[in-house]
């Protein structure tokens, strides 16, 4: 049986010779939150292969970028994949424009390091807005393994709170807190694993996924301890194989790839700054292009299905 | 002064050429139309324009038609350069560029970036009575005449019903794929980025090799019936193992190329503004950042910026080069050796210096300097001295204790070496690699460790020419022919 990674169509490429352009199909898709939307695409060879901590690399369309989003969950038997995306600038944006039905150019992985999944004990994960998406599979995973896992949930607001239900069913316990406090307790996921940590629960693993701030806090929070502490870290990629050496951070000290020698560091001994630093190195070609994405969405939208080889 | 060779030519054929050697050898080479170093500077078409007929002819009445044929014997795939020459000179254009397709599927691509110098050219006889015949021009203009005229003249042979995968797109790969089908084998090739073309569409730039040129002898591959799939990351999507289990495949070839970029590891690597070469060239090439925002991948804006690349090879010049089109104002070349040392293609080397590149040689970078918020702004440099031969037999550059001086940059691109792609040595069970992680592969069978695969190109012999990894995929492709065909290993 041959397993075939995408759909073939035929189009015409750019010197006018008519070749088979395979694509990923998007058969469903819906806003989980606002400016969240969650996509389930048609990867079977991704699917079979999927890890909890594993990433896919999107690029929508031919003059697309090249962009990773973390697998929240697969289906080996649909051969369908799930990502939950957050609107951050141009190329999420058009992302999250895309319904049921359209289809993306360029859909590969499973990349980087699965998360380890074994039994320590009792493991906090921590979910930071869109981080809570990319946490989910392992928490999962590591109940699955026999772990008591406690989980903290953070959102700027209500409506920002996501997979609050498969969350609950991932965990032992679920807290949540909203920075607002417009839903559950009011402040940040660091303020519960303080209280946890202080009321004596041992702690055997911290995992942490979200914005660079909450990361960089959580491991302040538990440094002093020693208590082991991952968090999922985010660099610009491109290639997402060790090719490009675009992703390095900085870790004790040493260059390391994240997207083969992670995403999964030791919060302890990453260099958050220098992240914090590289990934500012393109701001100004980001707010370029979005302020271009926002003058004219609509058309920015179709030329991305225009430029996705669709006859 | 000018004695004929002593080699007597003795064609089989009677020679088309009216010249008598001692007349041919006088012959001035053939200059490549170009464009103008300071318009090419600035914009992304070819630098060379390529032989018309008439200098192609004139060209080709230099050859000397030598008995010995050097020239054959010193290009890694065995051009026949003698006999494609002749067709030329009878006008047949097309069956001069068939002659080449018999031991090179990819002339187009051979003739633009082979070093020659090291090759046919440097060995032929012409050589070492001035200048050697353009071997390199002519393969090319006979490869472009073809692709100009759609000439598809490949024969096949009945299906055999045997299935062969490919492991990286890269010349190697496109190589094998090329020989296999030709014989009958059903061939897939999985590639893990979205293009197909491994180093010659990521790192080579549109200067040297326009993309279109690969694309059509893609097309011509395809019409010979390679199958393509991209974003298949072999060893991650799908292993060889389940490949040969479950979809079966009855061999596999493996030319995953060095991909991997090497840093110095000196203070300030991670400084916004420092790139590695592929990820510098993989933004321009792949993702065509270049164009942005035409294109959505950015690169950091070189316009009127000083940049520097470290480094002396085809990357590191293709890199300072893709620097000067992108708008840099001063750019620079970074060199721990001296000239002579330089790797990169003769022609390279000539075209960079006329575009004004600034090389620094026996120089090295000690350290990056950045701003307050991390943006590269000079290169501590060190100056070098020639010392002992080591290892590779050249002499050994040593810093000149004293020599440090800052060299203001606000692009730093690394072009000092690549590493094995580990991927495929990770995920494979009882694949051999050597001490430095390549796969352990016969220099004549291009076997592996583990039976049905076979492994060719830069994942073999660590960074070296597109010819060489032809060459390789050449050889794998009749060793695995031969697998197949007789079941034994
Ligand atoms: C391993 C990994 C997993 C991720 N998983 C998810 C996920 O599940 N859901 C989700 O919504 N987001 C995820 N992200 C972040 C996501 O990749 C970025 O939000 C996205 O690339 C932004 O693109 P943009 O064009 O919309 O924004 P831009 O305007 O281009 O950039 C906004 C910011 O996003 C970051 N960014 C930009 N380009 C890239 C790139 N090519 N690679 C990585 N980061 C980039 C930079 O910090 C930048 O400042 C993940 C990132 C990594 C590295
Ligand atoms: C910038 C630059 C300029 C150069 N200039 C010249 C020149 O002028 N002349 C010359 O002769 N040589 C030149 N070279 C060297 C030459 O390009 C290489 O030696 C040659 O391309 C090696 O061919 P290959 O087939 O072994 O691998 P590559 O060309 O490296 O191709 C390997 C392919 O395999 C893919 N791959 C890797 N891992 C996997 C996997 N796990 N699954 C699926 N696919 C995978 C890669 O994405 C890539 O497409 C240059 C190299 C560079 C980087
Ligand atoms: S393939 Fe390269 S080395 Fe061989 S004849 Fe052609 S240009 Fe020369
Ligand atoms: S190309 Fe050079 S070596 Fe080869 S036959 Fe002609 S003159 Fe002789
Ligand atoms: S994304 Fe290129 S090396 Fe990690």
């Amino acid at each position: 049986m041959r397993v075939t990674a995408a759909m073939p169509r035929i189009t015409e490429n750019e010197f006018g010779s008519v070749c088979e352009v395979q694509v990923f199909n998007i058969v469903d898709a819906e806003f989980i939150a606002p400016g969240i939307k969650r996509f389930v695409i048609e990867a079977p060879r991704i699917a079979r292969k999927q890890r909890p901590g594993q990433f896919v690399i999107l690029r929508l369309c031919e003059h697309g970028e090249r962009v990773p989003v973390t697998i929240e969950r697969s289906d080996r038997q649909r051969g369908t994949i799930n990502i939950v995306v957050q609107s951050i600038g141009k190329t999420t944006h058009v992302l999250n424009s895309l319904v049921t039905g359209d289809s993306i150019l360029d859909v590969v992985g499973p990349l980087g390091k699965p998360s380890e999944i074994e039994k320590f004990g009792t493991v906090v994960v921590m979910g930071g807005g869109v981080g809570t998406a990319m946490a989910y599979p392992t928490a999962a995973a590591l109940k699955r393994a026999g772990n008591r896992v406690i989980s903290i949930v953070g959102a700027r607001n209500k409506e920002l709170v996501i997979l609050e239900r498969e969350m609950r069913e991932a965990s032992d316990t679920l807290m949540i807190t909203t920075d607002d406090g417009s839903y559950a307790d009011k402040g940040f996921v660091t303020d519960k694993l303080r209280e946890l940590m202080e009321s004596g629960t041992r702690i055997d693993l911290v995992l942490a996924v979200g914005p660079i701030p909450m990361m960089r806090a959580v491991a302040d929070t538990t440094r002093k301890e020693g208590i082991r502490t991952l968090v999922s870290l985010n660099p610009i990629m491109i290639d997402g194989t060790g090719m490009c050496g675009g992703c390095r951070v900085l870790v004790d000290g040493k260059s390391q790839f994240a997207c083969v020698d992670g995403p999964e560091f030791d919060a302890h001994l990453v260099n958050f700054d220098v992240l914090v630093q590289r990934n500012s190195m393109y701001r100004e070609a980001e707010q370029k292009s979005m302020a271009e994405f926002r003058r004219d969405a609509e058309s920015q939208v179709e030329a991305c299905r225009a430029g996705m080889g669709k006859p | 002064m000018s004695d004929a060779p002593k080699q007597p030519a003795k064609p089989s054929t009677p020679s088309l050429n009216p010249f008598p050697l001692r007349e041919r050898i006088k012959m001035p080479r053939q200059h490549m139309p170009e464009q103008s170093a300071e318009e090419r500077a600035r914009n992304y078409g070819e630098v060379n324009l390529g032989y018309s007929a008439e200098l192609a002819r004139q060209e080709a009445l230099r050859c000397l038609e030598c008995a010995k044929k050097v020239c054959t014997t010193n290009c890694p795939v065995g051009v026949k350069v003698g006999e494609f020459v002749q067709l030329i000179l009878a006008g047949d254009f097309a069956g001069a560029a068939a002659k080449i397709r018999e031991d090179n599927v990819l002339p187009a691509i051979t003739g633009r970036v082979c070093p020659q110098e090291d090759h046919c050219e440097g060995a032929c006889l012409l050589h070492k009575k001035g200048e050697s015949l353009g071997i390199g021009y002519l393969e090319r203009f006979v490869a472009d005449y073809e692709q100009r005229m759609g000439i598809h003249s490949f024969h096949k042979v009945p299906p055999t019903g045997k299935k062969v995968a490919i492991v990286g797109s890269g010349p190697s790969g496109l190589t094998a794929a090329g020989e296999l089908v030709q014989q009958g084998h059903n061939v897939h090739v999985f590639e893990a980025l979205h293009e197909l073309g491994g180093v010659l569409v990521y790192g080579i730039p549109e200067f040297r090799l326009p993309k279109q040129i690969i694309r059509e002898q893609l097309d011509y591959m395809r019409a010979m019936g390679v199958e393509f799939e991209t974003d298949v990351v072999v060893g991650r999507t799908v292993t060889i193992d389940e490949l040969m289990e479950e979809e079966g495949f009855d061999a596999v070839f493996v030319g995953t190329g060095a991909g991997l970029p090497v840093f110095m590891k000196i203070p300030g690597e991670h400084c916004n503004g420092v790139y590695s070469a592929n990820e510098f060239l993989t933004r321009i090439n792949l993702m065509h950042a270049y164009e942005f925002p035409k294109y959505d991948e950015p690169i950091v804006d070189c316009r009127s910026k000083d940049v520097a690349v470290i480094g002396a090879g085809n990357t590191a010049l293709d890199a300072i080069r893709s620097a000067l089109r992108l708008g840099a104002r001063k750019a620079f070349v970074i060199y721990r050796r001296s000239e002579a040392e330089m790797p990169a293609r003769a022609e390279e080397v000539k075209h960079a210096r006329e575009e004004g590149i600034d090389f620094q040689m026996l120089t090295a970078p000690v350290e990056f300097l950045s701003d307050s918020k991390g943006w590269l702004t000079a290169a501590r440099c060190v100056r070098m001295e020639l010392g002992e031969p080591d290892a590779s037999g050249r002499r050994r550059p040593v810093p000149i204790k004293g020599s440090e001086f800052d060299l203001p940059l606000s692009v730093a691109v690394m072009a000092i070496g690549t590493s094995a792609n580990p991927i495929i040595q990770s995920t494979t069970p009882g694949l051999k690699t050597n001490q430095r992680g390549y796969i352990d592969a016969d220099q004549t069978t291009q076997r592996t460790s583990r039976k049905g695969i076979f492994a060719g190109g830069d994942i073999v012999t660590g960074s070296a020419t597109v010819i060489l990894a032809m060459g390789a995929g050449r050889r794998a492709a009749k060793s695995i022919h031969e697998y197949l065909t007789t079941g034994v290993w």
